[in-house]
């Protein structure tokens, strides 16, 4: 995958591009604020763009801003939006189109380099990854308490998962449980809160999050 | 000014009880009252005597500006001294605690000094009451004098008034003459001195209230006085929450992420030193390695968010506290509606108060459920946190509550805790807003 990183902090920008580029990865260009990236989109066109939320010359959201930007450019390019904290609120202005090839992470599951080439790889081929604590603030803000409430434990666990952008074989793998199971479980929730299941993995969690966000 | 208000030492219960008339005879305050009175005539005759001529000097030698200044400065330099004597002698003699009515101008420079004291009515007013204080001092004088000295000649007349010419005493027109009108003028002469102490403090009273407008603060003065003390002692208060602030980030800087820190150094440390001697022992110290820095992650991560969080300066309250109350352990109703966004100020301090109260909620009440409202009314920020725990909040006992109550009061707002046992605990903040 042809990668462009957008981080303002020199160590961290060198440290991404080591650790993708020893998962096999090409990274195009490293870049160090939001005009930059832009620039570099332009001229790059590469296959996904991992940026940094907070970049001078602000430091407050220029990252998001230049994420929604080149989701409105170039659809085609997807974006991994990092942050040192999770706000639900930017997550909802970055997913307000659609959610494909879309990634909100904080910043500490980097460190964790297998989950996280995953979320990269998967964003980069037109899938989701929300960070878990983005999806659990949109369970708790959810207004729609009562149907939420009516799920078992488990399912709600399922729907958790399902929000972050993991397929049902992810699921099941982080629940130990057989596709079978989760595939029963996402029936009852869709049923449940009376959705319609959708093959892709990222057209549900849309209906997902519209759902919670409703 | 208890000589005024207060109720003269009493032997009978109330009214003019014959103990009471007789108390008022020898009571200390008729008689301090009564020198206080008679004081006024050589007083205003010496300030009088001193202010006047020096005012007039300082006029006459107005062609000559800078004598007329020094002669400005020498003559109202008197008059304070001349001022502070004054509210000595009503201090001693009436009981009257006047409060200095000149402001502190330490700091200022000199020509500052000069033309503040020349522009402050409090100046004025003190050379005013030197002025005044002849003509009053006769005046006071002249009326303590007769309201003694008129009862008691005539009680007296009985002795003495053989001893006039044609056996009678004149008084202007009226004539008394011995016998039965002289006894008469006699019970009149009692009685009028029976009553002569009421008619003392009278006067004494009215005296009182002319030293108190000439000598001490205005009451627009008073206000002000009142509102410096209440904005030192919250200064004082916003000082001290943010030191304790200080100190509790400090504490958990040390004993959070720092901890971590050193324990992820040394699993780093001896993976280095068991890497080629055993390779499993190695990885498992890394790994305890790698769990201790994404912990010191989430706790930078929470204290630095406690302390302020990137999202209410970008996006304001709403976006800033939904997140607040998402993480709360404690489910929250959440409504914000603060349209115009307020000052960083106060959008911090109301952060600060709910996100504070939610995390007492959390720790203390025992609460199922919360309600956050957070409205704007016009020019104020309307805070209401309520929970369904078990109450008995007190922000005088609990360091939490006080520390609010601190930070509201800290931008002028208003703080109010109802919480009876039992609960619910409801917490109101108002914090003033310019639009």
């Amino acid at each position: 995958m042809r990668i462009v990183i957008a981080e303002d902090s020199v160590l961290l920008r060198a440290g991404l591009t080591r650790l993708l580029v020893e998962a096999g990865e090409e990274v195009v260009s490293a870049v160090g604020d939001a005009t930059a990236l832009l620039d570099a989109v332009q001229r790059n066109r590469p296959d996904i763009v991992i940026a940094d939320v907070r970049m001078p010359p602000t430091h407050t959201d220029e990252g998001i801003r230049a994420a929604v930007t080149i989701r409105q450019t170039h659809p085609e390019i997807a974006v991994l939006v990092l942050s040192q904290y999770v706000e639900e609120r930017y997550a909802v202005d970055l997913i307000a189109g659609d959610t494909a090839g879309v990634g909100y992470l904080l910043k500490d599951r980097v460190a964790d380099v297998g989950d996280f080439l995953e979320a990269v790889r998967r964003v980069g081929s037109g899938g989701t990854a929300l960070d878990p604590e983005v999806v659990s603030q949109l369970l708790a803000r959810s207004r729609r308490r009562d149907p939420v409430d009516r799920l078992t434990d488990r399912e709600r666990e399922v729907l958790g998962l399902m929000a972050e952008g993991r397929s049902n074989g992810a699921i099941a793998e982080a629940l130990v449980v057989s596709d079978g199971a989760v595939e029963k479980h996402v029936r009852n929730i869709f049923t449940k809160l009376d959705l319609f299941p959708d093959a892709g993995d990222h057209r549900r969690v849309l209906a997902v999050l519209r759902y919670l966000d409703s | 000014m208890t000589a005024v208000a207060s109720s003269p030492p009493t032997t009978s219960a109330t009214g003019f009880g014959p103990g009471r008339v007789l108390g008022g005879l020898v009571a200390p305050r008729t008689w301090k009252a009564t020198a206080h009175l008679l004081a006024d005539l050589p007083a205003g005759a010496v300030t009088f005597s001193i202010i006047l001529p020096a005012l007039i000097v300082s006029a006459a030698l107005v062609p000559l500006f800078p004598l007329a200044v020094i002669a400005m400065i020498v003559t109202l330099a008197i008059s304070r001294v001349l001022g502070r004597l004054e509210r000595l002698r009503a201090w001693i003699l009436l009981d009257l605690d006047i409060a200095f009515p000149h402001t502190d101008l330490r700091g200022l420079s000199w020509w500052r000094r000069l033309w503040t004291r020349f522009t402050r009515p409090s100046t004025w007013k003190e050379v005013g009451h030197h002025l005044l204080g002849l003509p009053v001092g006769v005046l006071n004088f002249s009326l303590a004098l007769a309201t003694w000295c008129v009862p008691l000649t005539l009680l007296t007349l009985p002795l003495y008034v053989r001893a006039l010419p044609h056996d009678r005493a004149d008084f202007w027109f009226i004539r008394i003459a011995a016998g039965h009108q002289a006894l008469l003028a006699a019970v009149i002469g009692g009685v009028g001195t029976l009553f002569a102490p009421f008619v003392i403090r009278l006067l004494a009273a009215v005296d009182a209230r002319r030293t108190r407008w000439f000598l001490g603060p205005s009451r627009r003065h008073e206000h002000l006085q009142a509102r410096v003390e209440v904005l030192e002692t919250s200064r004082t208060r916003v000082v001290d929450a943010a030191e304790a602030e200080r100190r509790r980030i400090e504490r958990d800087l040390h004993d959070g992420a720092q901890q971590r820190l050193v324990a992820l150094a040394m699993d780093l440390g001896m993976a280095r030193e068991k890497l080629a001697s055993d390779p499993d022992k190695a990885r498992e110290l890394l790994d305890d390695a790698h769990a201790e820095a994404k912990q010191a992650l989430v706790e930078l991560r929470n204290l630095a968010r406690g302390i302020h969080p990137a999202v209410l300066t970008d996006r304001g309250l709403d976006a800033a506290l939904s997140s607040v109350a998402a993480r709360s352990p404690v489910p929250v109703d959440l409504r914000v509606d603060v349209g115009p966004r307020p000052g960083t100020n106060v959008e911090s301090v109301a952060y600060f108060v709910v996100s504070e109260s939610l995390t007492n909620v959390a720790k203390h009440s025992g609460a199922t459920r919360a309600s956050v409202q957070v409205a704007r009314r016009g020019n104020r920020l309307v805070i209401e946190v309520t929970d369904d725990g078990r109450g008995g909040a007190d922000p005088d006992l609990g360091t939490g509550l006080a520390g609010l109550r601190d930070r509201v009061l800290g931008v002028d707002g208003w703080f109010h805790v109802t919480s009876p046992v039992g609960g619910p605990t409801t917490l109101f903040v108002e914090l003033p807003c310019a639009s």
